[in-house]
C-alpha cells in the first residue's frame, strides 16, 4: 500500500508568558492508503495537538517544527493561504462536538455545497445535488429534508454523519477524527463506527482516529499509536499492542478499561496521575507510575525503537510484564 | 424460596413529567420524563442504571432523593414515603441519601477550601457537632478517599479531575450516608483514574455496607460494579435483572441490541461479534410512539406493539422485563442461532 503522509520529527511547542510548553515531541510515523490508525492517550497526552497542527489550526500561541508530508507537500509551516489548497480536499478533519463545526445559521446543504464549490469546482446547483447523495450515503434518512435543515434541527448523531459527509465530499486522502463518537450514545457510536469501516473501504481514505476509548480502537484500527506526556511511547498492530503489549503504560491502560464480557472483582489501575507537561519527571516520563520502573529510568528518557515486526516501543524494561493478579 | 435481601428502598408507580415552554403564547408541551416506574433497591447491593441520553436515568436518581418532586408514585426508604415527608423531616433524612455528581469540578464551590467543603453537610445535618469534632471527622473522611491531610486549606482548582472527585465522594461520605446516588462519578475522567475511583468506591461500599445506585451510560463501568442493572428506555422500565442475567441472557430486545453495541477492548472478539444494529434514533419524549415506546426501532416490533404498552412483568427469579413478545422472541432467536 502506497504511503499517503509521512510525519517527521514533529514537535509541538506553546508559549506561555513566561515559559513555554511542549505538548507534543519528536514523533514520527507514516500512514498508508486506506489503513486505520488510532491516536490512544489520556488528556494531556499531546493526541489532538500533533494533528491540529498538522492540520494548520494550532491556536496562536502554539507552533510546530518538523515535517509533515503528503504526497510532494510539506504541511507543517505552510501559510495559511496555500494549506486551504488541500484542507477538506486531499486532509480533513472532524471533531468530538460536530455543533461547533457547523455553522449555525447556515443550512446543512449550502456549508456542503461550498467545499464543492470552493475546491472542484462544481457549479452550486450540481454541488447541491452531489452533497444530497453523500448525506444518503452516510446513512441519513430523508436526505432532501435534512439538507434544508439547520444544523440545530439535527440530532447530535445526524450533526455527525453531516460532519462526516463533508469531510467526504472530496474524497480526501486523509481523514482525521478527533473523538468523534465520545459525545453519541452507545447505539448511534455502533452505527457511525459501521459508516467509518465502510467508508475506508469504499472510498480508500486512511483514517486517524484520535480516542481515549480503547473498545473503539479494538474494533476498527489496524495499527495504534499510544502516546503519553507528548510522546509516542508504543506503536504497532492493534492485536500486538493488546495481546502482547510491550510498554507498561499500555499495558496500564488495557488493565484500567472495563471490559463487559469479563467480571474482574476489582479493575488494576495504574497508579497515580498523568504527569504535567510543565513538569514531566526527568529520565521516562512514565517512571512514577511504572511498577517495571529501575534505575536508568529515573536518569535517561528512553527513545522510540524497533520492538520486533512492524512495532516500536520506548522503554527500557525488557522482562515478563505481570500485572497484578490479571494477566 | 431463597431468602430475599431486605428491601431499603421500594419506588412505586413513579411518574415526572417536565412542562416545556415552546413560544409566548402556545401551551407549554408535556414531557413524560418518568413513567411506571416500580423496583426495590436491596440494602448493601449496588444497582446500576443504564440507558442513553433522555432516558430519564438522571431524573430518577433526583426523584428518589426528592432533589426533583415526582408528579406521583411513591419514594418508600425503609416503608416512609420520602415524597410525603414535611421539609424538616425530610432534611434529617438526608444524611442517609448523599449523591456524588459528573462533573467534579462544577459541583464544588471555588471558594470554598477542601476542608469547608467536606465540613459543609455537617454544618446543616449535624449542628450539635463543635469545630474540633467535624475536622477530626473531615480528617478521618478524607483519609478514607485517599486525600492527604495537608490538602485541607486548598481550593477545588488545585486539584486535577480524579483528586476532585475523591472530594466529591468524601463530601457525601461524611454524614456517614446508608444510600449514595452515583450520577456519572467516572464519565468525565481519564481511563486510568477512573478505575482508581471505581476501585474506591467498591472499597467504602464493602467497608461501610453502602447501598448504591450507580447511573452511567457507559454499559461496560455498570457491568463492573453493580450487583443489579436496571435498563431505561425513554422514561420507562424495560428490564431490570441480576449483572450476570443481563449479560449473559437478555431477554428485551433493547437490552439485547445495547450490548452489542458496547465497544468491546479486544480486537478479536470485537470482529466475531455481530453487531444487533438498532436502526434510527430515540424518538422524542415530548411524543413519545403509542403502544410499546422502543418498537420504531424495535426489528422484532408486530401491529400489537404499536397498539398495547408492555406491562412490567416480573418473570422468573425476580427478573423484571416490559416487552409483550420477549418469549416468541427468545423462540425466534433460538431458531437462527447456527446449530
Amino acid at each position: 500500500m502506497s504511503e499517503v503522509l509521512k510525519v517527521e520529527d514533529m514537535s509541538v511547542t506553546f508559549d506561555l508568558h513566561d515559559s513555554e510548553v511542549h505538548a507534543v515531541r519528536e514523533m514520527n510515523f507514516t500512514l498508508a492508503e486506506g489503513e486505520t490508525l488510532a491516536v490512544v492517550g489520556e488528556s494531556g497526552s499531546g493526541k489532538s495537538q500533533a494533528f491540529l497542527s498538522i492540520m494548520g489550526l494550532l491556536a496562536k500561541n502554539g507552533r510546530a517544527t518538523g515535517r509533515a508530508v503528503m504526497g510532494d507537500v510539506d504541511l507543517i509551516g505552510m501559510a495559511p493561504k496555500q494549506l486551504d489548497i488541500y484542507r477538506g480536499k486531499d486532509i480533513a478533519m472532524i471533531f468530538q462536538d460536530p455543533m461547533t463545526s457547523l455553522n449555525p445559521t447556515l443550512r446543512v446543504k449550502t456549508q456542503l455545497a461550498e467545499v464543492l464549490v470552493t475546491h472542484r469546482n462544481f457549479d452550486k446547483q450540481a454541488a447541491i445535488k452531489t452533497s444530497i447523495e453523500m448525506l444518503e450515503r452516510v446513512g441519513i434518512p430523508e436526505p432532501v429534508k435534512r439538507a434544508n435543515a439547520y444544523p440545530h434541527e439535527l440530532s447530535g448523531g445526524m450533526r455527525q454523519r453531516v460532519m462526516i459527509a463533508m469531510s467526504l465530499l472530496c474524497q480526501p486522502k486523509i481523514l482525521i477524527a478527533d473523538e468523534p463518537t465520545t459525545a453519541l450514545d452507545v447505539t448511534v457510536q455502533a452505527q457511525m463506527l459501521d459508516l467509518f469501516k465502510k467508508l475506508t473501504e469504499d472510498f480508500g481514505t486512511a483514517l486517524v482516529l484520535i480516542t481515549h476509548d480503547l473498545g473503539v480502537v479494538a474494533g476498527i484500527a489496524d495499527r495504534m499509536m499510544v502516546m503519553y506526556g507528548g510522546r509516542a511511547v508504543e506503536t504497532g498492530k492493534t492485536d500486538d499492542l493488546f495481546y502482547d503489549p510491550r510498554h507498561p503504560y499500555t499495558l496500564g491502560l488495557l488493565h484500567s478499561t472495563p471490559h463487559i464480557a469479563k467480571r474482574t472483582a476489582r479493575l488494576d489501575p495504574i497508579q497515580g496521575l498523568p504527569p504535567s507537561l510543565e513538569h514531566l519527571p526527568q529520565g521516562c516520563s512514565f517512571n512514577p507510575r511504572c511498577a517495571f520502573a529501575f534505575d536508568r529510568c529515573h536518569a535517561e528518557r528512553p527513545p522510540l525503537t524497533e520492538a520486533g515486526e512492524g512495532r516500536q516501543k520506548a522503554c527500557f524494561y525488557e522482562g515478563a510484564m505481570k500485572y497484578g493478579e490479571v494477566a | 424460596m431463597n431468602q430475599m435481601p431486605a428491601d431499603l428502598l421500594e419506588i412505586r408507580d413513579l411518574k415526572k413529567t417536565f412542562s416545556i415552554a415552546h413560544g409566548l403564547f402556545a401551551r407549554p408541551l408535556t414531557l413524560t420524563a418518568l413513567e411506571d416506574i416500580n423496583f426495590t433497591i436491596h440494602q448493601g447491593e449496588t444497582l446500576g442504571i443504564v440507558g442513553e441520553s433522555g432516558c430519564g436515568k438522571s431524573t430518577l436518581g433526583r426523584c428518589i432523593l426528592q432533589l426533583l418532586a415526582p408528579d406521583e408514585g411513591q419514594v418508600l426508604w425503609l416503608g416512609q414515603d420520602l415524597t410525603r415527608l414535611p421539609a424538616e423531616e425530610m432534611r434529617k433524612r438526608r444524611q442517609d441519601l448523599q449523591i456524588i455528581f459528573q462533573d467534579p469540578l462544577a459541583s464544588l464551590n471555588p471558594r470554598m477550601t477542601v476542608g469547608e467543603i467536606i465540613a459543609d453537610p455537617l454544618r446543616t445535618l449535624r449542628p450539635e457537632l463543635d469545630k474540633t469534632e467535624r475536622r477530626a471527622r473531615v480528617l478521618k473522611t478524607m483519609e478514607s478517599v485517599g486525600l492527604l491531610p495537608e490538602m485541607i486549606n486548598r481550593y477545588p482548582h488545585e486539584f486535577s479531575g480524579g483528586q476532585a472527585q475523591r472530594i466529591g465522594i468524601a463530601r457525601a461520605l461524611i454524614t456517614e450516608p446508608k444510600l449514595i446516588v452515583c450520577d456519572e462519578p467516572v464519565s468525565a475522567l481519564d481511563v486510568s483514574i477512573q478505575a482508581q475511583i471505581l476501585n474506591l468506591l467498591a472499597e467504602l461500599k464493602d467497608e461501610l455496607g453502602l447501598t448504591l445506585i450507580f447511573i452511567s451510560h457507559n454499559l461496560s463501568v455498570v457491568r463492573h460494579v453493580s450487583d443489579r442493572i436496571l435498563v431505561l428506555y425513554l422514561g420507562r422500565i424495560v428490564e431490570l435483572a441480576t449483572g450476570d442475567e443481563i449479560y449473559e441472557d437478555p431477554r428485551h430486545p433493547y437490552t439485547r441490541a445495547l450490548l452489542t453495541a458496547v465497544p468491546i477492548p479486544d480486537p478479536k472478539l470485537a470482529r466475531q461479534r455481530n453487531i444487533d444494529a438498532l436502526d434510527g434514533e430515540i424518538p422524542s419524549p415530548i411524543n413519545p410512539p403509542s403502544g410499546c415506546t422502543f418498537r420504531t426501532r424495535c426489528r422484532h416490533a408486530r401491529d400489537i406493539c404499536a397498539q398495547q404498552r408492555p406491562p412490567l412483568e416480573t418473570i422468573e427469579d425476580n427478573r423484571l422485563v416490559a416487552c409483550l413478545r420477549w418469549q416468541e422472541i427468545e423462540v425466534e432467536e433460538q431458531a437462527n442461532q447456527p446449530a
